[in-house]
């Protein structure tokens, strides 16, 4: 804590200053917002990596800025918030790519890639906090910078996904506004990682600090869209595809599943958490919203709200590795973090690919889409095979150390959870892909809304492709050092030694 | 208080905009709103280096005319007096812009409301009067000549629903005053002082100091819009031009609640009992949650706002039972007392610049739609982005949503409740927030959606746009010197004998 | 009884006329006398507390601060009355309806 770094504000800033000043712009300075939107990008991911070099070379990275008395605004660079904040700044400049294609055109655009940075720039800052009241603003931060990215269309459907939306997560907010006041006046300030003092208290307070623990994790189960507080996640998949892409695979259901992560390991310590059966408490809402999410899932024909309610089970993996005490379910929890993201992420942007170029929303319109949009139904496939968790996806690493942690843990009705929502998974997803690569399509000739030489637009075509790749190498290459295992490893076994 | 430094910034706070007022009436209208923007700049510019001034000697005092009290006037400008100040000076001054651009743009038979300039600088003297007095009396006659000249500015526009709503206000006023007029002769019968600070040493307990603090505080409640006696608030303000409705809601209302908060802290202590404490607080809590709930039920724009700084005076009035120490906690040991109070503040601050830029907001939508029904908001997003976003910061700040003024004065407020045990006052500001955050989504939602019947936006000065989302910016800013802020508050000689005042009804106290 | 007790209990007799006056009657000049006849009962109270601790002569502060009292309260009621007279022209109301 001795020396300030300017290093995580600037990291922060170069999403944010882009973000500002394209709401000043004119709709028509097209180039200058497509410059400030990919130079912002670059830089970010540019810092992110200069920050995890230098992490790793053992510099620290502090800022502290005092708001009020015990009211101190920090960030801090560690390896759990590197690793989120690498996360998404790289997601952030594959998506505003998709977005730059997508959008091509379409009204609005300033707004939109305005509240887009300042999205990530919530998104980031929740990576890089260093303290739960740091934590808090910008958990509120992304509420409101993507609030207006869900209602963009304008549409009546999309201003009632909106109302819901901020319902939920006004909601959430202020319920863990309660616990983190709460949590300030028993405890004092805590910075993350401070975890023995909780420990130093617990006897002394063990009920109120459980009701905090349990405030908060309501106020972060909002936004990771645990059973039953998931109800925002399906309506606002009105928003565009890049928007639910971003907000599912990074934004909004992240910042809930690495705020329990934060939670459990740094504020609270596993060691009480586990003793005070906060995790068992966890395990069970979990798993339930693991199959619960499933479930829905099959039972959807919307593209998208298919996607949703798998998102709403899939984000319940981190949570349920989490709750399962020891390393090894720790790993799986937060190299789910990444993976879920990069497989998510390609799902939605193949969704987004095939409405805009064929106008199909529907999964029962999908036959033969395998043939006309190779490269974007071989992505998908992709991902598809990585959440059912056929090796050597990256679905598969998550799965795989989930179990053995279980296993580790004793905890064997995990294992069961485990099939059967992998079985499910398979059940929702295969017909998806069983249909564009062997059903023959029911029209020949299809006007497409987007023409072009290449299957669609290559700025929608490219991202797709990358993060598709990307989700098979994070499996296959999960064994080499600087993957995304190898350092969630790390992470989760510091934590265990402490 | 004899040693304190002397300046005089006070006795120009006041004097300056005073003559001002009285020279610009010898113009044309044209003559009248130069002069009055140039005497409301100048003004601004006095009260930031009045400010300044206050940070590095600490408490200056100014003695008017020379002459010593009793006899004499003294003014005295302590750190809680420049804040308040402060705000003033950067509310009064950034509507003023807006003032100037907004009566250009008005009718011409209008000949853009002259008469506002030099009844805004009374009011203006008027407040910075009260934020300096040290005597009851003089706080009397600052609060009429702010009253006054509020309700001939409420009145302005001559309208018929104006000047009704205008006489209720004046009404209210009048009774207000009175009332508080009465606890002063009580006061002077039983001590033969009216000066705060001797006050706060030589008053005892007693019925007649009872009495004292039911009429005053009675008065002031009346005069702050404090449940019951919101009625007159709502329509006062939503019947005035723009920018007379910032003023009055941004500022006027929180003279009464600066006199109420030095009333109690510095003077009252001794006959202040928990009781006390809880009924005003439930006062309070009320007005937060009725007030919200009837903004959510509003459908004019400027009914919501106007009711919505029912409900945020609320909160103002929930700080006072956290401010009476139960009988054996010593002030020192009361680690709440400073978030409560600081609390308070902050409050004040961001409800300040989030409601004057709210009430700016809406008469640009006025001007643009012809009307201030909530379908005027339809798809502002897409055209007028500035005012949109001056909303939705705004609406931020009222939530209390960080990083705004109103989520410190919300995170300090909570801190100082749960601190002070008296925790049944915590679920009252969140469920308070949820439905602030009800309406501000309402009008946010729709001013997302696409245009469906209504008028068209006609196109409106930019500049007031800009003056109203500076507000707007300023109810976040006013984050970044919080801690210098609470540090310059707390390290002043503010209710230096306050404390110990509250520390003796400590003692008294038969809670 | 002294007489300034006597002079005591009669304003505040007419303190509280005043208020209930002010709240409870509707028509404008009927509340304005109230506000008029609550202003009497805190003059007369402050001059009741001229007479103090037995002193041979009055307090005179008290009078000094009457006078600017009376003063500010004849420019407030005058207001109101110029108000109510505009409401009248204007719409020919004379008391607040409820709905207002």
């Amino acid at each position: 804590m001795e020396t300030t770094s300017f290093l995580p504000v600037l990291i922060l800033i170069s999403s944010l200053i882009p973000g500002v000043l394209i709401l000043l712009l004119r709709e028509e300075q097209v180039a200058l917002r497509t410059s400030l939107n990919l130079f912002g990008a670059f830089a970010k991911v540019a810092m992110v990596a200069w920050a995890f070099f230098g992490y790793m070379r053992g510099e620290t990275y502090d800022f502290i800025f005092s708001l009020a008395p015990d009211l101190t605004f920090a960030l801090r660079l560690d390896a759990l918030g590197l690793f989120f904040a690498a996360l998404s700044s790289v997601l952030w400049l594959i998506t505003t790519v998709y977005a730059i294609g997508y959008l091509d055109k379409g009204p609005h655009q300033n707004r939109f890639f305005a509240f887009f940075s300042l999205c990530v720039t919530a998104s980031t800052g929740i990576a890089l906090s260093g303290n739960v009241i740091t934590f808090f603003i910008f958990y509120e931060f992304l509420t409101l910078s993507t609030y207006p990215l869900v209602v963009h269309k304008g549409t009546d459907d999309a201003v009632a996904a909106g109302r819901t939306y901020l319902w939920y997560t006004i909601g959430g907010g202020t319920v863990l506004f309660l616990g983190v006041v709460g949590l300030y006046v028993v405890a004092g300030p805590i910075y993350f990682g401070q975890t023995e003092i909780i420990a130093g208290l617990i006897s002394e307070f063990p009920t109120q600090l459980s009701i905090l623990f349990f405030l908060i994790l309501t106020g972060l189960g909002v936004k990771a869209a645990i059973f039953p507080l998931h109800g925002w996640l399906p309506t606002s998949m009105v928003a565009p595809a890049p928007v639910s892409a971003l907000l599912h695979a990074v934004a909004v259901v992240k910042a809930g599943a690495f705020g329990i992560v934060r939670l459990v390991y740094d504020v609270y310590g596993v060691g009480i958490a586990e003793e005070m059966n906060y995790l068992a408490v966890l395990a069970v809402f979990a798993a339930f919203t693991i199959i619960y999410g499933s479930v829905r899932a099959l039972y959807q024909d919307d593209f998208k709200k298919r996607l949703a309610f798998s998102t709403v089970s899939q984000v319940s993996y981190i949570a349920l590795g989490v709750a399962i005490p020891g390393a090894l379910s720790s790993t799986g929890a937060i190299v789910h973090l990444v993976h879920q993201g990069i497989m998510k992420i390609t799902m939605f942007f193949a969704a987004g690919n095939v409405a805009e170029t064929y106008g199909y929303k529907k999964i029962s319109q999908l036959n033969g889409m395998g043939r006309r949009m190779p490269l974007t139904m071989g992505a998908f496939t992709i991902a598809v095979f990585g959440m059912i968790g056929v090796p050597p996806a990256a679905g598969f690493i998550s799965k795989w150390y989930l179990g053995l942690g279980a296993v580790e843990a004793g905890s064997y009705w995990v294992i069961l959870v485990l099939l059967v929502s992998s079985a499910l998974n398979a059940a929702y997803f295969l017909p998806i892909v069983y249909r564009a690569w062997f059903c023959e399509p029911e029209q020949e000739e299809v006007p497409r809304l987007r023409p072009g030489r290449l299957e669609t637009q290559a700025l929608m075509l490219i991202p797709v492709v990358v993060t598709g790749l990307l989700s098979l190498a994070a499996g296959v290459f999960a064994a080499v050092a600087g993957s995304p295992l190898s350092i969630a490893r790390e992470i989760a076994e510091k934590l265990y030694l402490l | 208080m004899t040693d304190l430094p002397t300046s005089p910034y006070p006795a120009l706070l006041v004097g300056l905009p005073v003559m001002m007022a009285i020279l610009s009436l010898f113009f044309r209208p044209r003559g009248k709103a130069f002069l009055g923007l140039i005497g409301c700049l100048l003004t601004a510019v006095l009260a930031i280096f009045a400010f300044v001034e206050v940070t590095q000697l600490g408490t200056v005092i100014h003695r008017l005319g020379g002459w010593e009290p009793p006899l004499g006037i003294l003014l005295r400008m302590d750190a809680l007096a420049a804040v308040f100040i402060g705000m003033t000076a950067l509310v009064g001054a950034l509507i003023s812009l807006y003032a100037w651009r907004y009566f250009d743009a008005q009718d011409t038979s209008t000949d853009g409301f002259p008469l506002f300039w030099p009844l805004w600088l009374f009011l203006w003297a008027g407040l910075n009067g009260l934020f300096l007095s040290n005597d009851l009396f003089n706080l009397f006659v600052t609060l009429e000549v702010i009253g006054i000249s509020a309700v001939a500015l409420a009145v302005l526009s001559g309208k018929a629903g104006a000047l009704v709503s205008g006489l209720r206000y004046l009404l209210a006023a009048i009774t207000g005053s009175m009332s508080y007029l009465f606890g002063v002769a009580l006061i002077y019968g039983s001590t033969g002082t009216l000066d705060l600070e001797m006050l706060g040493q030589v008053l005892e307990a007693g019925p007649a100091t009872t009495f004292a603090l039911l009429v005053m505080t009675l008065g002031l409640m009346i005069k702050m819009a404090g449940f019951p006696f919101h009625f007159w608030l709502p329509p006062a303000h939503s019947n005035s031009l723009a920018p007379v409705s910032a003023l009055l809601s941004a500022l006027v209302v929180k003279g009464a609640f600066y006199i109420l908060l030095r009333l109690w802290m510095e003077v009252f202590g001794v006959s202040l009992t928990y009781a006390a404490g809880q009924l005003i607080g439930v006062a309070g809590a009320i007005a937060v949650i009725w007030g919200s709930w009837q903004a959510f039920m509003q459908t004019s724009l400027k009914l919501i706002v106007a009711h919505s700084s029912v409900a945020q005076l609320g909160y103002l009035l929930m700080v006072f039972p956290l401010l009476i120490l139960p009988s054996g906690v010593s002030a020192a040991s009361a680690d709440w007392l400073s978030p409560a109070w600081t609390a308070s503040v902050y409050q004040v601050l961001s409800h300040a610049f989030a409601k004057a830029s709210f009430f700016l907001s809406a008469g640009i939508i006025v001007m643009a739609v012809g009307h201030d029904r909530i379908e005027s908001l339809r798809d502002l997003v897409g055209h007028m982005r500035m005012t949109a976003l001056a909303i939705g910061l705004a609406g931020v700040s009222l939530i209390g949503l960080p990083p705004s003024g109103g989520f410190m004065g919300k995170w300090m407020l909570l801190k100082g409740i749960f601190l002070s045990g008296q925790w049944w006052w915590a679920p009252v500001v969140l469920v308070g927030s949820l439905l602030t955050a009800g309406y501000i989504f309402m009008l946010l939602r729709l001013a997302f959606a696409p245009t469906g019947e209504k008028e068209p936006f006609q196109p409106v000065p930019k500049r007031l746009e800009v003056f109203a989302l500076l507000l707007a910016v300023s109810s976040f800013l006013i984050v970044l010197p919080a801690d210098y802020l609470i540090q310059f508050l707390e390290g002043s000689e503010v209710f230096g004998s306050g404390i110990e005042t509250v520390l003796k009804g400590g003692a008294y106290g038969n809670n | 009884m002294e007489i300034y007790q006597i002079y005591s209990m009669t304003s505040a007799v007419l303190f509280v006329i005043g208020m209930g006056g002010v709240f409870m009657s509707k028509h404008f000049i009927k509340k304005i006398i109230a506000t008029i006849i609550m202003g009497g009962g805190v003059f007369l109270a402050f001059v009741s507390f001229a007479q103090r601790d037995a002193l041979s002569f009055a307090d005179p502060v008290p009078h000094a601060l009457v006078i600017t009292g009376i003063v500010v309260a004849v420019a407030s009621a005058a207001f109101a009355l110029a108000l109510a007279r505009r409401i009248f022209q204007l719409t020919g109301e004379e008391s607040f309806t409820n709905d207002k």
